[in-house]
């Protein structure tokens, strides 16, 4: 549950990042994805703590940690920052959906029910509310950059703090969170809206995809580089805890580290997603790779996440031994639970976009 | 003419409770929320020998590395003792084998009989680590415990609020020394307390009772003629990780390199 967490707040925060690109910097041709990005970040957010939840050993006192915060532990501020960050991209979706609705709270039944429950039974709309909402939605966007660097970073900072542990405590675990956080944001973007598009039948917009992989590799590009940038200082100045360092990448995580995480999964999208970006190639080639690089990048940060969590904690506090780990299919944070959890967030998504439409102009663009 | 009447007096009403109010009710809320902040109350006071004052005592622990044996009488008499579940240490014992080109073996005392399994290899020289919770002045446990359940008393004993605690298992990942364990049964976090009943009392924690050589120590700082203060004024010793800065509490004498 520990590796889902990280995963999980990581896509919240690059998904929200791809969603200010368009509200606050004005990159239009994202705009295909704009919205669903923004509802992807909420879904992931809603369900960011049920790991944390799950792992911990008496949730129900779960609330103790806003109530009698311990102010010396990273661990105090997450339900601070969590929930004001919640507050901040539901906010952002009032106003930046306000629109569809009050469209959705005018036909009838359950969910003009729901929509009109969500905007508290205020269904005037005009120019001037259109304005404002607008204005009100690009300011949220802009305080939630920062927020989301800090959500993800902050999830970093908890790992890259302990001292005790040589795997995490690094000063760069924070800037190498934010970075994977963005790529595995932007990967679940691509790989969704290809999945969606080809469900329903609709046209890829082909000129938002290639900006989207054109930023997946840039982001991919250093979020890479610092993890090796990290590991490479260690090897380099050869500390007494390169020693423990060593055996564990080159025996128990060889496999997970080495192969999968780097050899496979940033080396492959590594080269499909350079091609993309500097030579020129049809809609269909380049939307293949794209979808192909996102998809493997997916995995590689969920790897990353693995390797991290898992990888500190097989080690011995003596750092002479180690243990190994595989969770179970049915334990309490076994395989079953974490696809579980991962697919919650997919399923609200759906009943999100059965409210309001999140690909609103894709039937549209298809038609034409 | 009362119907109007009535009407202006149900519209103050209305207004008497304005969206200023609101916020008001919200600060007010929310600052009653902040009184009841902060770290939990001290340990309560059944733990406690009745009439112990936890200023007038500043606890230590001494190993003295070339006494241990490896009999492990002080890990049964911790079980015994604390209750500690089976597969779980609050102290144990690690056996360093140094062979002729420099490898390092290391193992621990089984579980069940606690003893260690009998090793033919030849090396160059051999000794056992008695090990424990530092209870550390600068513990990283505490410091990471989001709701201050893992505490640190007056007398310098590192330990845990089984009520408060939230069983997020990050003081285990943080205590560099891997004295902390979440209990199967409880789901919170647990440790040595340095037998906290026992020493309150005037005792000695169960570990340095049984230990059949005196490899264990204990004492008080704050007592000028406690042995423990005595030895500490005469003798060399060292602490294990005393780079990471957390000011263990936990002296060894004869510490060799190869312990960390």
């Amino acid at each position: 549950m520990i590796v889902l967490y990280p995963y999980i707040t990581g896509l919240v925060a690059g998904a929200f990042i791809v969603s200010s690109l368009y509200h606050v910097f004005g990159r239009e041709a994202l705009q295909p994805v704009a919205r669903f990005s923004l509802a992807a970040a909420f879904v992931f957010l809603l369900f960011a703590p049920l790991p944390l939840l799950i792992h911990l050993g008496r949730p129900e006192r779960a609330f103790s940690i806003m109530i009698t915060p311990n102010f010396s532990s990273a661990m105090a501020g997450f339900g601070f920052i969590y929930t004001s960050y919640l507050i901040l991209v539901v906010l952002e979706i009032w106003f930046v959906m306000r629109s569809d609705f009050i469209q959705r709270a005018k036909g009838a039944g359950l969910g003009a029910l729901i929509a009109r429950t969500i905007l508290l039974f205020n269904l005037h709309e005009d120019d001037a509310t259109r304005r404002a909402d607008h204005k009100i939605a690009k300011v949220l966007a802009g305080i939630g950059i920062p927020m989301a660097c800090l959500l993800h970073g902050y999830v970093g900072f908890l790992f890259g703090s302990i001292k005790a542990n040589p795997w995490w405590s690094t000063p760069l675990m924070m800037v190498i969170f934010l970075f994977s956080a963005i790529v595995s944001g932007i990967s679940v973007l691509i790989f969704h809206y290809f999945v969606v598009s080809w469900v329903n039948r609709w046209k890829v917009d082909s000129d938002c995809v290639r900006l989207m992989s054109k930023y997946l590799w840039g982001f991919m590009i250093v979020a890479v580089s610092l993890e090796l940038l990290e590991l490479m200082s260690a090897a380099y100045q050869q500390t007494h805890e390169w020693e423990v360092i060593h055996t564990l990448v080159s025996k128990h995580l060889f496999v997970s580290y080495v192969i999968l995480q780097f050899l496979v999964f940033s080396l492959i999208p590594f080269f499909l997603l350079a091609f993309n970006s500097l030579a020129r190639s049809t809609d269909r080639v380049s939307n293949a790779i794209s979808w192909t690089a996102a998809t493997m990048l997916l995995c590689q940060v969920l790897l990353m996440r693995w390797n991290v969590v898992i990888g500190g904690q097989i080690m011995s506090k003596s750092f002479r031994g180690f243990t190994s780990y595989f969770p179970g299919l049915w334990e309490k944070e076994g395989l079953v639970t974490a696809i579980v959890v991962f697919t919650l967030p997919f399923v609200l998504l759906y009943l999100f976009h059965r409210l309001v439409p999140l690909f609103p102009d894709a039937k549209k663009r298809s038609a034409a | 003419m009362t119907r109007r009447r009535d009407d202006i007096a149900l519209r103050e009403t209305e207004a008497s409770f304005s969206r200023r109010d609101l916020l008001k009710l919200l600060a007010s809320g929310s600052a009653l929320l902040l009184v009841h902040c902060g770290p939990v109350p001290p340990p309560p006071g059944e733990k406690r020998g009745a009439s112990y004052d936890w200023t007038k005592h500043y606890w230590v622990y001494v190993v003295d590395i070339s006494k241990c044996i490896g009999c492990c009488a002080c890990m049964r008499a911790c079980r015994a003792e604390n209750d500690v579940p089976e597969g779980y240490h609050r102290t144990w014992i690690e056996r360093y084998r140094i062979r002729k080109d420099g490898e390092v073996l290391i193992d621990v005392a089984q579980t069940g009989e606690h003893v260690f399994a009998e090793v033919k290899d030849e090396v160059e020289r051999a000794y056992f680590v008695p090990k424990i919770c530092n209870h550390c002045t600068a513990s990283p446990c505490t410091q990471v415990c989001p709701v201050g359940a893992s505490y640190q008393t007056k007398d310098g004993v590192v330990l845990v609020d089984d009520k408060a605690c939230v069983g997020c298992g990050y003081c285990v990942q943080a205590c560099p020394y891997g004295t902390r364990y979440l209990h199967p049964t409880t789901r919170v976090a647990d440790k040595c307390t340095l037998c906290y009943h026992r020493i309150t009392r005037g005792e000695k924690p169960a570990c340095v009772a049984m230990c059949p050589t005196g490899a264990r120590m204990f004492g008080d700082l704050k007592n000028p003629d406690d042995p423990i203060t005595r030895l500490l004024k005469d003798t060399r010793t060292r602490f294990i990780k005393a780079e990471l800065g957390t000011k263990p509490k936990c002296h060894y004498i004869g510490l060799d390199e190869e312990v960390i």
